[in-house]
C-alpha cells in the first residue's frame, strides 16, 4: 500500500466522496463563472489548489493559537492575504501567466469552499494531514472543473482546451483539439444557464455511478432475502 | 565583532531562556487555557491582523517596481503592434500629448496620444480608446494611425466578452482585428464603417454580433477625434 489508511480516506474523500462540488456544493460562483473553457477551468482549479493549500498549512499550523470565538474573522484574513499575495507575486513574476489567470485570482476569495475546509478539517488536524487534505480537496475541484469546462467548450464551440498554449505554454499546443469540425456553435452552453445544466447532468451522473458502487458492495445474502421478501 | 566569552555565554543563557519560555508558552496545554481568555484573543487577532499587514506591506513595496516595468513592457509591445519600428525614431512613451475627448465617448475624457517621430516630424500616432458599451463592459482597445489618418493597427488590450464568442476581438484568437489596417475616414464612408450586419465593411461572429459591433463604432469614434486634432497633432 502506498498511501495508508488515514491519507488513502482523505484523497477518496476529496476527489471524490466529498468533492468540494459534488459533496459540499460549495464554490458553485467560480465554478459556474469561469468554466466556459477546459483551458479557464484549469487555470482556475489549479490558482485554487495553490491557495487551498497553503491556507489549510497555515491554519493547522497556527490552529492552536486561535480561539474559537475569533476563528472565522482570522481564517478570512489569512486566506484574504494568501490570495492578495499570490496575485501581487503572480503579476510581478508571472506576468504572462497572469494575464490569463488574473482575473481567476481575485475570485478566490469568494471561494467559500476554502473557508468550509479551514474550518472543518485544517483547524482540527495535524499539518501534514491538512496539507495533503488542501491538495486532494483542489485536486478533485481542479477535475470538475476541466470536466465542466470541457464539457460546455465541446457543446458550445465543438472545440476542447483551445488556447491552452496561452496558460501552460506553447510546448502544450497538442492539447487544443477541434472535437467537432465545422460545428455551428451552440451558444446556450457557453453563457451561464448552460453552467447549471451541464452541472446537473455532471451530478446526476456523479449519483448514478455512486448508485452502482453501492449495490454492488451489498453482501450476497443479504442481497437475497431482499428480493425473497 | 568579537566578544569575550564571558559576554557571550551570558547572552547564550539569556537566548536559552527566552527560548525556553517560548516552546512552554507555545505548548498546546498552556495555550488552551489562554484562549478563553479576552485579552489573549484581543492580542491574537491584533497578531493576526499586523503580520497580514506587514508580509502584505513588504510584498507590494518589494514588488511595485517590477509591476510597473512588466505594465510598461506591456504598452511597449502593444505600440510596437500597432505602429511599426520603422517609422520613428524617438522614445514614444516620453513624447506624448494629452487632448480632452470627452464629447467622442471613447472611454476617457482625456488621452493620451504616444507620438511617433523621425527626424523630429510626426510620422504616426497611437492612442488607447474604448468601447464603454460592449457586451459586458467596456473593450479596451489601442490604434495606430499614421498622419494622413489611416489605420496602422487596432489591437484589444483589455476586455470581459463571453469567452468562445465575443472574445475573437483578440488578435491572438481570430485575425479579424486586422481587417481595420489600412482604413480610414477617407476610403470608407460612415455608412460602411459598421459591421456587414448593419450595412458595413466588418464581420460579425457567429453568435457575437454586439461585440464587434460595438469595437467598430469605437474605432470609428477614435478616428473622428483623430481627424478634429489632426493638424494639432501631426505638427505639435
Amino acid at each position: 500500500m502506498l498511501l495508508s489508511e488515514t491519507y488513502r480516506k482523505i484523497a477518496i474523500d476529496g476527489i471524490w466522496n466529498n468533492n468540494i462540488v459534488f459533496g459540499q456544493n460549495l464554490a458553485l460562483c467560480p465554478l459556474l463563472a469561469v468554466t466556459g473553457t477546459a483551458t479557464n477551468g484549469l487555470g482556475m482549479g489549479i490558482a485554487t489548489l495553490v491557495v487551498i493549500t497553503a491556507s489549510n498549512g497555515l491554519i493547522s499550523l497556527t490552529r492552536h493559537l486561535i480561539p474559537g470565538e475569533i476563528r472565522i474573522p482570522i481564517f478570512v484574513l489569512l486566506i484574504a492575504t494568501l490570495v492578495t499575495l499570490v496575485d501581487i507575486l503572480m503579476n510581478a513574476w508571472a506576468h504572462e501567466l497572469y494575464k490569463v489567470l488574473g482575473l481567476f485570482i481575485a475570485l478566490i476569495v469568494t471561494n467559500c469552499a476554502l473557508l468550509g475546509r479551514a474550518e472543518a478539517f485544517a483547524s482540527k488536524q495535524p499539518v501534514k494531514d491538512a496539507l495533503w487534505d488542501g491538495l486532494m480537496m483542489g485536486l478533485g475541484f481542479t477535475l470538475v472543473l476541466v470536466a465542466l469546462g470541457g464539457l460546455r467548450e465541446i457543446s458550445s464551440a465543438g472545440t476542447l482546451f483551445a488556447n491552452a498554449s496561452l496558460l501552460l505554454g506553447e510546448s502544450f499546443k497538442f492539447l487544443e483539439v477541434t472535437v467537432i469540425p465545422n460545428y455551428k456553435g451552440f451558444l446556450l452552453m457557453a453563457l451561464p444557464p448552460g453552467g447549471f445544466i451541464m452541472l446537473a447532468f455532471l451530478i446526476v451522473g456523479k449519483r448514478l455511478i455512486d448508485q452502482k458502487l453501492a449495490l454492488r458492495k451489498v453482501p450476497v445474502a443479504l442481497f437475497h432475502e431482499a428480493t425473497i421478501e | 565583532m568579537k566578544l569575550d566569552p564571558a559576554t557571550r555565554q551570558r547572552l547564550q543563557d539569556k537566548i536559552a531562556v527566552y527560548r525556553e519560555f517560548i516552546k512552554n508558552w507555545l505548548e498546546p496545554a498552556n495555550l488552551a487555557r489562554l484562549r478563553p481568555r479576552l485579552e489573549f484573543q484581543t492580542g491574537i487577532l491584533a497578531g493576526f491582523a499586523l503580520l497580514a499587514s506587514i508580509l502584505l506591506g513588504v510584498t507590494n513595496c518589494s514588488t511595485q517596481g517590477t509591476i510597473q516595468q512588466r505594465l510598461d513592457e506591456d504598452l511597449n509591445k502593444s505600440l510596437q503592434e500597432v505602429v511599426p519600428a520603422s517609422l520613428y525614431d524617438n522614445d514614444l512613451r516620453q513624447d506624448t500629448l494629452t487632448i480632452s475627448s470627452a464629447d467622442y465617448n471613447i472611454g476617457a475624457d482625456k488621452t493620451t496620444v504616444y507620438l511617433a517621430k523621425k527626424a523630429g516630424k510626426v510620422t504616426a500616432v497611437c492612442f488607447k480608446f474604448s468601447a464603454p458599451d460592449g457586451y459586458s463592459g467596456p473593450i479596451n482597445m489601442i490604434m495606430g494611425l499614421d498622419r494622413d489618418g489611416n489605420i496602422l493597427g487596432v489591437r484589444v488590450l483589455g476586455h470581459k466578452e463571453t469567452p468562445g464568442l465575443g472574445d475573437k476581438i483578440e488578435v491572438a484568437k481570430s485575425d479579424w482585428i486586422l481587417s481595420f489596417v489600412g482604413h480610414s475616414l477617407d476610403n470608407l464612408t460612415s455608412s460602411q464603417w459598421a459591421v456587414k450586419k448593419d450595412g458595413g465593411i466588418f464581420d460579425q461572429f457567429a453568435g457575437a454580433t454586439i461585440t464587434p459591433r460595438k469595437s467598430v463604432q469605437a474605432t470609428y469614434r477614435g478616428l473622428q477625434w483623430f481627424k478634429a486634432h489632426q493638424a494639432q497633432l501631426i505638427n505639435p
